[in-house]
């Protein structure tokens, strides 16, 4: 209990902090929906093009960007700022997180929740609520189940992807963008139907990665076709268990790398 | 007996251009330097451009086989090539992530660069050539490396092409440098760049061309954004220049109007900065 009122503490200086510069916070705010909005409208652009992109028409494509965007903001809002760690290990502000009688994640993800951040959920939502209603969807309780936890599922995926990122800093201080490989490049990866990419480019990121899980199956389970590269219809429903596996193992890279941590003792 | 003078030595005063070249020649160098320190983080850059370049290069391709005629008017050689010089070139332009002058703003530290020789755009303005020489040497080769051996990349056939190119490269780095510059400045009347920069940072991704080539927008639209807004010129441009995706003399008129901008970007960030300088008060203690 007294550990709640400590993370409900950070948390309300965090949001104090916030509310003393109001202008710049509300330009952040809304740059922040632009930023979301910027990313769905690209797919159009792509679509204006062609009618047929992997051979997926534009509804079906906005569907997948829809969960993927959807989930990415999600992630994005809750864990995004844990890239931060690699300053934090470089100035040694961590050693004042770990010395203090708390979880060293929840601590960090609440020193700087990005409130700015807040209002491209709405945005993610009505993408997915949008992309709904382009899609003549045959609707079961199984789908319903689906839309609901496909885009939460997307979430935990991306958020796992944040965190075992950022954990690199544990061991590779001057790891620099690579991260954004993988988290934005995830993102940008799960936009698109994964039919567009190709070779061992495709098998790395959709299978090994699992980033096929996160937007491309869910959307053909929802809209009921059969996969083009051949996986059966259930593995759209695979996609909470793919996030759970990748949030395990962002668990065990995490402590590995707290563990690992050795101050820079200056 | 000596005489005694009170002038301050200047380099060769019989010639005063050699003063002002040596000094500007010594910041790029500066600025190369600084760069040159952070080998991992280069490294590490590159990766991620290679990255992207697979993921730009996979749906261009893609839009370019659901397409009947040409995407765009680009081939989808034409298209790949975009896509990896355009990585290789990202860094070297260097729209993000530049908020030196804002901090220092911030800071205060601004008033030491007012107490030098040298006007703050012209000394940040040769740094900035040296970090984009720095960039050009190294994360311009590791992505167009990259395409080449994975992808048809389209080669140039124009003899003009190569050195049309390099200059636009140049101008697209003057070009940036002057938005950044004027987007910086802003802390000079707010104290506090943050929003503008992360309008900037919005729109300078799409409107350059990074996230998808102009040409695939309505045809209005695109000379519209060419002729009315310096964002073209800091990417899409020098892209346009190496696909040779237009007649010789359109290729060297896109080059010209990258001139111009950068000209007009130099001279408003001069006119903004002594406006600045007029009205500045040196924040912090």
């Amino acid at each position: 209990m007294g550990e709640l009122r400590a993370y409900a503490a950070l948390l309300g200086g965090q949001v104090r902090s916030v509310a003393s510069y109001r202008a710049s916070f509300v330009i952040e705010l809304f740059s922040n929906i632009g930023a979301t909005a910027l990313d769905v409208v690209t797919v159009f652009v792509l679509f204006r093009v062609v009618t047929d992109l992997g051979g997926f028409k534009l509804p079906e494509g906005v569907l997948m960007t829809a969960i993927s965007a959807g989930g990415f903001v999600l992630a994005d809002f809750a864990v995004g700022n844990v890239d931060r760690l690699k300053t934090y290990v470089r100035t040694g502000t961590l050693d004042a997180v770990l010395v203090r009688p708390l979880g060293v994640l929840p601590q960090l993800l609440l020193l700087d929740l990005p409130v700015r951040k807040a209002l491209r959920l709405v945005v993610g939502v009505a993408t997915i609520g949008i992309a709904i209603g382009l899609n003549d969807i045959d609707w079961t309780p199984g789908r319903v189940l689906l839309v609901v936890v496909a885009p939460v599922a997307a979430a935990v995926f991306f958020g796992a992807i944040f965190v075992i990122s950022a954990s690199l800093a544990f061991w590779w201080v001057d790891s620099g963008e690579l991260g954004s490989a993988f988290t934005y490049g995830g993102r940008d990866f799960t936009a698109y139907p994964i039919t567009v990419f190709d070779g061992w480019f495709r098998t790395i990121f959709a299978y090994a990665l699992g980033f096929g899980f996160v937007a491309y199956q869910p959307a053909l389970a929802l809209l009921g076709r059969t996969d083009p590269l051949g996986l059966p219809a259930w593995a759209g429903y695979s996609s909470p268990l793919v996030a759970l596996l990748a949030a395990v193992l962002a668990a065990l890279v995490w402590r590995t790398g707290v563990r690992h941590y050795r101050s820079t003792g200056s | 007996m000596a005489r005694i003078d009170a002038s301050v030595l200047t380099i060769s005063p019989g010639r005063p251009l050699r003063g002002s070249v040596t000094t500007f020649g010594a910041l790029v160098w500066s600025g190369f330097r600084r760069y040159a320190t952070y080998r991992q983080a280069t490294l590490a850059g590159s990766f991620t451009n290679i990255v992207f370049g697979f993921l730009r290069c996979y749906v261009l391709l893609a839009v370019a086989a659901g397409t009947s005629g040409l995407a765009g008017g680009y081939r989808p050689e034409q298209l790949a090539t975009f896509v990896w010089v355009g990585q290789g070139i990202l860094s070297v332009v260097g729209i993000w992530g530049w908020t030196e002058l804002s901090d220092r703003i911030r800071s205060g530290d601004i008033a030491a660069d007012l107490l030098r020789p040298v006007p703050p755009v012209t000394a940040y303005l040769a740094a900035d050539l040296g970090r984009a020489l720095h960039g050009m040497l190294t994360r311009f080769i590791g992505p167009v490396a990259v395409g080449v051996f994975f992808f048809t990349l389209a080669t140039p056939v124009r003899l003009q092409t190569i050195p049309l190119f390099l200059l636009s490269v140049v101008l697209a780095v003057i070009g940036s440098f002057g938005c950044r510059f004027l987007v910086n400045a802003t802390a000079y009347w707010l104290h506090d760049a943050r929003g503008p920069l992360i309008l900037w940072t919005l729109g300078v991704g799409v409107l350059a061309g990074l996230y998808f080539p102009l040409r695939l927008l309505p045809d209005g639209l695109t000379a519209a954004l060419w002729v009315l807004t310096p964002f073209p010129g800091l990417l899409q441009t020098p892209l346009d220049v190496v696909v040779e995706r237009d007649s010789p003399p359109v290729q060297a008129g896109l080059v010209a109007l990258q001139a111009v901008w950068a000209c007009v970007l130099l001279l408003l960030a001069r006119h903004v900065q002594r406006r600045a300088e007029r009205k500045l008060v040196v924040q912090g203690g």
